[in-house]
């Protein structure tokens, strides 16, 4: 099973590596970038919680080989606001009660990053439909919500 | 879980992925967006012992628009359907089913060709396909070959490809002016595989239904043309259709199978419902209230 030469843009470093074929985005973060922001939660897709951003648009790193991702730009939970401070979305889960245990948070934050990248001024129907991809077994998703209306609210006021 | 080891190639024309095929045989798997298949692979519900990734063949990314028709290369993202114009212009069928894919971060690596040759009975993608005659481009081996949309489906994720065969394009013919188009499904969560679903596509002159399309997902082992619904249109007036009867004559011959979401009955009955409903948007969309 030979491995094969990546080499990709991780949080605005270059990486490179050597991986087994079958390696997933999300193991490659978590194990060979020691970038454990990114959570695993079911590993097929469902749970949202691996959500990373690949060549500007939200996927499941748990649904991506490391392999495919050779010569991409990828920003991970760690990559969203410099080290120490934080992007207007996690702050508003802080502000907003967005998270309870954190398990689900780093899928959260980024994918609704990357809705109010493409969407600065969803409606609250948007926001259901764009978070609908992440599970949360905490919160009851009232907080989420909150946290993302007040984010977006924020960044078009400071647009 | 881990998927089960493989080997991985990344050819970057549409000949070396025939060839690789070719002398893998049936070992090999071919990679296009992943959405289904990675799940399958990390469940260890499949292993191969190789996979043909098709996302380095940039011919497999070509988006033509033409006066009557639309081809969509097998690896155009599904959030590229989604966002640009051009596409949902040529073809408002395609538009109207694609934010019912999954979520939007499966839309972002999922794609038009994998979804048809995937052939999930309750995907949206086989349905518009079906419904609107498109032409499938086989490559493979021994040349390329096209086969009509109402061909390619066997079953449950059964098509006419050959091992060494991928879905190279596809082609969707435009209907003209005084057409309208719906997609209507219902599921349990929004971004789940539907229970069933309905695409339907109408052209409306002088008041008239002059054609009309209806196909089903969910509702069999592959989509379904309701043809007896869909012959019974034309030719009325689109202001007095009964959408409830259309929808009920769709389904009057479609056995269903039952599964934890649904009986066999009641998928029937939400086949009916979601054929009536999205006749009538796709009749208000043709701009007959």
């Amino acid at each position: 099973m030979p491995d094969i030469s990546i080499s990709l843009i991780i949080n605005g470093e270059n990486h490179s590596a050597t991986v087994e074929p079958r390696k997933t985005l999300a193991d490659f973060l978590r194990e060979d970038c020691r970038l454990t922001g990114t959570h695993l939660g079911c590993e097929h897709g469902v749970c949202g919680a691996c959500t990373v951003i690949l060549d500007d648009r939200a996927v499941r790193s748990c649904l991506v080989f490391a392999v495919q991702a050779d010569g991409a730009d990828v920003t991970t939970v760690e990559g969203l606001a410099p080290v120490g401070s934080l992007n207007p979305v996690q702050k508003a889960f802080e502000a907003e009660h967005g998270l309870q245990c954190g398990f689900c948070t780093p899928g959260f934050v980024v994918s609704a990053t990357a809705l109010l990248q493409r969407n600065p001024n969803p409606t609250e129907n948007e926001i259901r439909e764009g978070l609908s991809g992440n599970l949360c077994r905490c919160t009851g998703y009232q907080g989420i919500l909150r946290a993302v209306r007040s984010a977006a609210d924020a960044m078009t006021e400071n647009a | 879980m881990k998927p089960a080891p493989f080997n991985y190639y990344a050819p970057t024309t549409t000949d070396e992925v025939c060839t690789l095929l070719s002398d893998l045989g049936d070992e090999a798997k071919v990679l296009a967006g992943g959405q289904s298949l990675v799940p399958m692979l990390n469940l260890r519900l499949a292993r191969f012992e190789a996979l043909v990734d098709l996302g380095r063949v940039e011919a497999l990314r070509r988006v033509e628009v033409t006066g009557d028709r639309l081809t969509l290369g097998a690896m155009v993202r599904q959030c590229d359907v989604e966002e640009r114009d051009d596409i949902g212009a040529a073809v408002p069928l395609l538009a109207a089913a694609t934010p019912l894919i999954g979520h939007f971060q499966i839309r972002s690596r999922g794609t038009v060709g994998g979804s048809i040759a995937h052939a999930d009975p309750a995907a949206e993608y086989p349905a518009v396909a079906l419904a609107l005659d498109a032409e499938l481009e086989i490559a493979g081996g021994s040349g390329t070959r096209t086969v009509a949309a109402r061909d390619f489906f066997l079953g449950t994720w059964d098509t006419v490809l050959e091992p060494d065969e991928i879905l190279a394009s596809v082609t969707f013919p435009r209907w003209g002016s005084g057409s309208g188009f719906a997609v209507e499904e219902v599921a349990r969560r929004h971004g789940d595989f539907a229970i069933a679903g309905a695409a339907v596509g109408v052209r409306v002159q002088q008041g008239k239904i002059e054609q009309a399309t209806i196909a089903l997902f969910g509702m069999g082992p592959t989509p379904l043309r309701a043809t007896e619904a869909e012959q019974s249109l034309v030719g009325l007036e689109a202001s007095s259709v009964d959408a409830k009867a259309i929808g009920a004559l769709a389904v009057a011959t479609m056995d269903p199978s039952e599964d934890l979401h649904a009986s066999s009955q009641l998928r029937r009955r939400i086949g009916a419902t979601v054929v009536s409903r999205a006749l009538g948007r796709a009749i208000q969309e043709a701009g007959v209230a």
